[in-house]
């Protein structure tokens, strides 16, 4: 499981990190909510993977509201965008 | 036996499912324009969020959790699509997006048309015309 | 509800909405009183009397337009729409991670329009979010009053695979409208001659920027 363990971290850290470039890089508002709902994504895959290899569940209802969470977050800045680049 | 089996199963979907943020990744870094990131964004997530959860179902082995797991899951089958469509639709309207990388716009054609057909008018009903096509 | 007083409901601006009966609030109640139990993992007759107390709690005091079902719906349809759909997702995931890898920047898309054969919302709806699922795209726009949905679609290099994507969109409809559309949909739906481009909206090349 260790080795599951180190694989899935490598992966995940790689993940973050392509979407952490892109939160950098942007170029518009709408770019980075997107990259932020990835990032909440990848945070509650390693969340899912910490509970899979050291079996518990206490993370499993933050799974659940990291989705409401991103979903709510991306809705409300889409609804107050503005056509203004670099915004 | 039957346990390492089930510990090699979970691993598989462990490894594809942490694949699958990769792929999200990587989308978000090289599709060209903000419509086509979205797709990145939304659909390998829902996939490898099911892969995970199945894992987590296959190691803790136990029928309590599966409401749980499954509810996770519809939450995000739910949302996903929403926040797809809305972060869409203002990409679209607010004119983020790469004319040359768009084969046709069926949308562009309506649009115009729309805006034509209110100049022509151009009286009280347009507004409301207006309003009725866009929202 | 007719098209009709479906856009006066909706256009209607005192903010008195039409109340959503008992009847046609019980698949939301059933559905609240499972998340509830789902997230105490406690399925307990008590649980559950106190969730159903809390969900209706919920529908009278944050009150929404009610959803109109059918009263048709057909399990074996659904069981299969539900296998179909689970390996439509494996493929989207798949064939967007292969686009990502392998495309990247040169990668072409389409916006294109899908006028539906339905008139309900909740098929409309349906079709929208299974769409964003499955292979290919997503909803950018929609006209109510047409049932017409505007699709971002990925990977489109010809105008054939923009027809193609709008087929499998009528697919999808049509396998939605099987398992939970109304009668009358079901009837206009198997009335269709087979492998015909189904009513898709043509819309002229002109006017294009």
């Amino acid at each position: 499981m260790s080795v599951v363990l180190w694989i899935c971290g490598t992966i995940l850290s790689i993940a973050a990190f392509l979407t952490i470039i892109r939160l950098i890089k942007g170029p518009s508002i709408l770019e980075r909510v997107i990259a932020t709902d990835v990032l909440l994504l990848i945070v509650s895959a390693a969340l899912c993977i910490d509970m899979t290899v050291n079996k518990h569940t206490n993370n499993l209802v933050f799974v659940v509201l990291a989705c409401l969470v991103g979903f709510i977050g991306s809705v409300t800045v889409s609804r107050f965008v503005t056509d203004r680049r670099n915004a | 036996m039957l346990d390492t089996i089930i510990d090699v199963i979970a691993s598989i979907f462990m490894i594809l499912g942490c694949l699958m943020s990769l792929a999200a990744g990587i989308g978000m870094l090289r599709f060209p324009d903000l419509l086509s990131r979205m797709h990145a964004a939304t659909k390998p997530q829902v996939l490898g969020l099911f892969l995970l959860l199945a894992a987590l179902g296959l190691e803790l082995r136990s029928w309590v959790i599966v409401p749980v797991l499954a509810l996770a899951w519809i939450v995000q089958l739910l949302t996903a699509p929403v926040s797809a469509h809305m972060v869409g639709r203002a990409g679209y309207r607010t004119r983020h997006l790469k004319r040359e990388t768009l084969l046709t716009d069926e949308l562009a054609t309506v649009v115009a048309a729309a805006a034509a057909r209110e100049r022509k008018e151009n009286g009280e009903d347009t507004e409301s015309n207006r309003a009725d096509f866009i929202d | 509800m007719s098209p009709v007083e479906r856009l006066s409901d909706a256009k209607n601006e005192s903010g008195q909405r039409q109340r959503a009966t008992l009847r046609q609030e019980l698949p939301l109640l059933l559905w609240m009183v499972l998340v509830w139990g789902a997230l105490w993992q406690d399925f307990s007759p008590g649980n559950l009397v106190f969730g159903l107390i809390l969900s209706l709690i919920v529908v009278n005091v944050f009150q929404l337009p009610p959803v109109i079902l059918s009263g048709r719906f057909n399990i074996f349809r659904a069981v299969t729409f539900l296998g179909r759909f689970l390996w439509d997702v494996v493929l989207a995931s798949f064939e967007v991670m292969y686009l990502a890898i392998f495309r990247g920047p040169k990668t072409k898309s389409a916006v294109i329009a899908v006028c539906l054969r339905t008139e309900s919302d909740l098929i409309m709806t349906g079709v929208g979010h299974v769409l964003t699922l499955v292979p290919g795209s997503y909803v950018v726009e929609v006209d109510r009053r047409s049932s017409t949905l505007y699709l971002h679609v990925l990977n489109v290099n010809a105008p054939e695979d923009a027809e193609q994507a709008r087929q499998d969109v009528m697919d999808i409809e049509a396998r939605l409208i099987r398992m939970m559309g109304s009668k009358e949909e079901l009837e206009a739906l198997n009335a269709e001659p087979k492998h015909t481009k189904s009513k898709t909206k043509k819309i002229s090349e002109e006017g294009k920027p």
